[in-house]
């Protein structure tokens, strides 16, 4: 009977320490895209990666036809794709910050009334839709009406796109304070408003933040809402109501064109370096920031 | 700091307070009582007597839950808190909650100030110096912090948290200091400290505590109510309660047959 039981605890031994190591594996294999995507762009990107990439306009296919037929690198950089994703997507930051954290703290502040519950499905179904819809849907919103493309268009609709996660995470976030800190603050005296924006606001901030750079991490390489709203521009615009181009734009009119293919990987390689940077910025302020 | 002298000589009165969580079941039910100004005042009694609930009854906190309803009548210097702005009824009215629960984002020195800042009232930075001083000093805090005032408040061991806490209730001059079982979350040296700290704040304050440890309660307070069921079984000068309870119920709790 005792030999029994012994035998089975090895067998179960064993048999965790193979779940274990499957597990092991199986974590390790989801890292290997990214560095294999990291290697690829790399090696393809770097000879592109720049300063001109930083400090010139896209080429045109004609420019980019006689630097190839004289063995020489592609002349010009994205210099028009970044303005134009910066502006972009500060407008876009502008318009979903203030109503994604206000609409959070109203959900995290009336959990269970009707409203809000109705508000969180939504905001729950809105991060489902898929990016050219909402696209489109600006287009008919804000393109029509103004009857040209612009960045302002694009901005619309990359907030609408951040919007669910900013959200979340501030109703998450709020959530996570002590009932205590709010009812601290009322019994000062301190207007509703005022404890909100003072003690809950700045209290959750850590979250806030880290939830809406993680939004802009989202959005910042969206490429098929912004060709039916922001469409692309060969020059530098900071004009709002005009045409932009962004990044994740020129990327695509790279790829399309066999004369400036080389540029699509030094492109892709900053747009993902963008990204990553954004993303590790978000987790440091994360940790840095936490309250205990 | 000094009390506005009140013509009938109390500062609170409670006229058949009532408070429900749901309707139709009393936690706290046609509680009457007056308190005068100077003294500290202990609410006793079992888990779930309605002592916290009547306590918070009195800064109108039940009013952030809108399924309690308060009914019968509360007046603070005269005056009925329910036909007062709430805001107003909690600076006159002071909290101190259970667990110390300073402002985290906040250094020490805003944390004394914040009940200004949340009402917006601008001072100099003298007048902002000199109400952190006094406030810690009554709290017998300044020393041990006036170094560190640029610290946020969670650096603070529990007890100087709690004291902390009592600074920022003070700051703001309240008539009434209420606590909420300020010491059952602290060390036993912590809870000595603002024992000492309650019986020196008696000079200036009026102080209601609800507590739930007996000889706390006989050692600060010159009053105590006994609470049972939500029901106030017995008011009236600690001395006489511990020593010759009128009521059965109180000589039953006070000598531990039920807790």
């Amino acid at each position: 009977m005792r030999k029994g039981i012994r035998s089975t605890s090895k067998y179960r031994v064993a048999k965790s320490k193979i779940f274990f190591g499957i597990m092991c594996l199986f974590s390790a294999l989801t890292m290997i895209p990214l560095f294999v995507i990291l290697w690829e762009l790399a090696k393809k990107g770097y000879k592109q990666f720049n300063l001109s990439l930083f400090t010139e306009v896209a080429p045109t296919s004609m420019e980019a036809m006689f630097a190839r037929a004289t063995g020489n690198l592609i002349p010009g950089g994205i210099l028009n794709g970044i303005t134009g994703t910066l502006l972009i997507l500060s407008m876009a930051i502008v318009i979903a910050i203030p109503i994604g954290i206000m609409t959070g703290v109203y959900l995290a502040e009336n959990q269970e009334k009707k409203l809000a519950n109705f508000v969180r499905h939504l905001s729950d179904l809105l991060q489902g839709i898929p990016s050219i819809v909402i696209g489109v849907v600006v287009y008919i919103w804000v393109v029509i009406p103004m009857s040209s493309y612009s960045a302002v268009a694009g901005s619309v609709a990359l907030s609408i796109m951040m919007l669910p996660m900013i959200i979340r995470s501030t109703e998450e976030s709020l959530k996570m304070l002590p009932v205590t800190l709010k009812e601290a603050g009322l019994a000062l005296g301190g207007s509703y408003s005022s404890v909100v924006m003072r003690i809950l606001i700045p209290s959750a901030f850590s979250g806030l933040f880290t939830g809406s750079l993680l939004a802009i991490s989202r959005v910042t390489g969206e490429t098929a809402p912004l060709l039916v709203t922001a469409l692309g521009a060969a020059s530098v615009n900071w004009d709002a109501t005009s045409p932009t181009s962004a990044i994740s734009l020129l990327i695509w009119e790279f790829y399309n064109d066999p004369n400036l293919a080389d540029l699509v990987w030094s492109s892709s390689l900053l747009l993902l370096l963008f990204v990553l940077g954004i993303n590790l910025l978000a987790k440091s302020i994360a940790k840095k920031w936490k309250i205990q | 700091m000094e009390n506005s002298v009140n013509t009938n000589n109390h500062i609170l009165e409670l006229k058949d307070v009532s408070v429900s969580y749901t309707p139709g079941q009393y936690a706290v039910k046609d509680v009457s009582a007056i308190i005068k100004p100077n003294t500290v005042t202990a609410m006793m009694g079992p888990s779930g007597c309605g002592k916290t609930t009547l306590l918070r009854a009195i800064n109108r906190m039940h009013e952030l839950y809108p399924n309690i309803v308060t009914t019968g009548e509360i007046l603070l210097q005269g005056e009925n808190i329910f036909s007062m702005n709430a805001m107003k009824v909690r600076r006159m009215a002071g909290m101190v909650f259970q667990r110390p629960n300073p402002f985290p984002t906040m250094s020490i020195y805003d944390n004394v100030l914040a009940g200004y800042m949340l009402n917006n009232v601008g001072l100099k930075k003298h007048e902002k110096d000199e109400i952190v001083e006094t406030s810690l000093r009554s709290v017998a805090l300044w020393d041990e912090v006036k170094d560190s005032m640029t610290k946020k408040g969670s650096f603070l061991s529990g007890g100087q948290q709690q004291r902390l806490c009592i600074a920022r209730a003070l700051a703001l001059k309240p008539e009434l200091l209420l606590m909420d079982e300020p010491t059952s979350a602290l060390d036993p040296i912590s809870t000595n400290k603002v024992e000492e700290l309650i019986f020196e704040l008696k000079k200036d304050y009026t102080i209601v505590i609800v507590t739930h440890n007996m000889s706390q309660a006989a050692r600060l307070s010159d009053n105590s109510m006994f609470m049972y069921l939500g029901e106030l079984v017995e008011y009236g000068a600690t001395k006489q309660m511990f020593t010759k309870p009128n009521d059965k119920r109180t000589e039953e709790y006070l000598t531990g047959v039920f807790s």
